[in-house]
């Protein structure tokens, strides 16, 4: 081989939150099984442009680099996805990297998904068993119940979902089906069941449930597999029993 | 709660769409029908429809009303997405905007036709027969207005009662989804074979 090959990534920039995104094009050595992050470390070891001008290093977000903590999320060549799962012999160069837009960017690929865990925080996903006393070990879950509650519970809060989702945007207020499937996977926990009604009333609005419009791209999205339209179709289903329960009484609300 | 409304309004946007939007459009497409039969039968089908009793009481709340809401509130829910089909070219997503798209076409389709036919005849500048349509249809311009608006029409229909099924949680798993997406292509097929068919019938008389 005469000369090296490269890899060109087309990186959409941003200085600060509140400056405009301009792109810069980045050319680096090409390395056997190399991913997209491993591309981002070597700018950032030589933060030099295509056109060999010095500039400041890519930043991004990163955690566990085995797809299961959702970090490193960004849009690349059109698809949302985890970065560090992206392998750059699978990919069409120039690669390009940009921002997910659903979140606002602190910086460069690096973007702010709090409105996610304020969503989780709104549905109320999690078991509450905190009390003045021991309640005592809780009801035993089936093994084919557990495994497949497993798959909800899969769910990294990547934000991969909200950004497939055309009903997520700056003119919606809707909160993604991410958190809704964790409403499904909490409701199914035998102790987590004792507060279903609570959790149901928190998404029976339209920035909850209601702000799903049935496009079905979070399910072919999802990097885990889960099951999110399920999960909406079935948190449609127990809304509505709920929605009957609380208007007109029932002998049975929980 | 502040939700409360929003919640109320989406539920009531997707059963109205259905009962009674839905049951009233293939009541209607079925009584055209008679035209195929000739005029005669047309004429009368149409007449026993004009001469229920307490018409105004069945037309104002199984057909305005209802098409009232159901529209403004479909125009927002069609305003509030944004389309990403460039990125996510999958089946659904595409019903999903085309959904949008014929809600939009068929908004303005609806608004025409009851202006030119209910509103003519209640002001009492047509009359409520065969040759109304006839002359309407025999222009090739609304023709194929008319056609573009009964196939937007059956098609919101149809698509959209692959919505309601999940949006009312009939539908859960995917294979019952996908059962109903073969269901809801019959029900669009059907219909607009329906549609089309009087359509071609008031514009050239076979």
């Amino acid at each position: 081989m005469s000369e090296q090959k490269t890899v060109t990534f087309i990186i959409t920039r941003q200085d600060h939150p509140d400056e405009p995104a301009y792109e810069e094009t980045f050319e680096i050595p090409y390395r056997n099984n190399m991913n997209v992050i491993s591309g981002l470390m070597e700018i950032r070891r030589n933060p030099v442009n295509a056109n060999g001008e010095k500039t400041t290093p890519v930043y991004w977000d990163m955690g566990c680099l085995e797809e299961v903590c959702g970090a490193c999320s960004m849009v690349i060549n059109g698809t949302p996805r985890q970065s560090c799962t992206a392998l750059v012999d699978q990919l069409e160069q120039p690669i390009r990297l940009a921002p997910m837009t659903t979140f606002p960017v602190n910086r460069d690929l690096a973007v702010d998904r709090s409105r996610m865990f304020d969503s989780l925080k709104k549905v109320k996903a999690w078991v509450p068993i905190d009390g003045t006393y021991d309640l005592g070990p809780g009801p035993r879950m089936a093994e084919s119940k557990r495994q497949w509650a497993y798959e909800l519970s899969k769910c990294m809060t990547c934000g991969v979902c909200l950004e497939a989702c055309p009903n997520v945007n700056s003119k919606s207020d809707f909160i993604g089906p991410a958190p809704l499937s964790q409403v499904r996977l909490f409701n199914a926990h035998p102790t987590g069941a004792l507060n279903k009604s609570e959790r149901l009333q928190t998404i029976m609005d339209e920035e909850g449930l209601m702000g799903c419009g049935n496009a079905q791209n979070c399910v072919q999205a999802c990097p885990k597999g889960i099951p999110l339209t399920t999960s909406i179709a079935a948190l449609n289903r127990d809304t509505a029993i709920e929605s009957f329960k609380s208007f007109f009484g029932s002998d049975q609300r929980i | 709660m502040a939700g409360t409304r929003g919640y109320v309004n989406r539920r009531l946007h997707s059963l109205l769409g259905v009962i009674p939007i839905g049951i009233f459009l293939i009541q209607h497409l079925t009584v055209n029908y008679f035209a195929t039969r000739g005029p005669e039968a047309f004429n009368a089908a149409a007449h026993f429809m004009e001469s229920l009793p307490y018409r105004y009481v069945l037309e104002i709340f199984i057909i305005f009303l209802p098409l009232l809401f159901h529209s403004i509130y479909g125009v927002y829910i069609a305003f509030t997405a944004k389309s990403n089909l460039k990125n996510f070219g999958y089946f659904r997503n595409w019903m999903f905007m085309f959904q949008r798209i014929t809600g939009i076409i068929t908004l303005i389709f609806i608004a025409w036709h009851v202006w030119e036919t209910r509103i003519a005849i209640g002001f009492g500048w047509a009359e409520l027969n065969y040759q109304l349509m006839e002359g309407i249809l025999t222009e090739p311009f609304f023709f194929w207005f008319y056609i573009v608006g009964v196939v937007s029409t059956t098609f919101h229909f149809s698509n959209g009662l692959w919505s309601f099924f999940v949006s009312w949680g009939i539908t859960v798993s995917p294979r019952s989804q996908k059962i109903m997406t073969y269901a809801s292509i019959i029900v669009f097929v059907a219909l607009s074979y329906v549609g089309v068919r009087t359509l071609i019938q008031f514009a050239y008389g076979v």
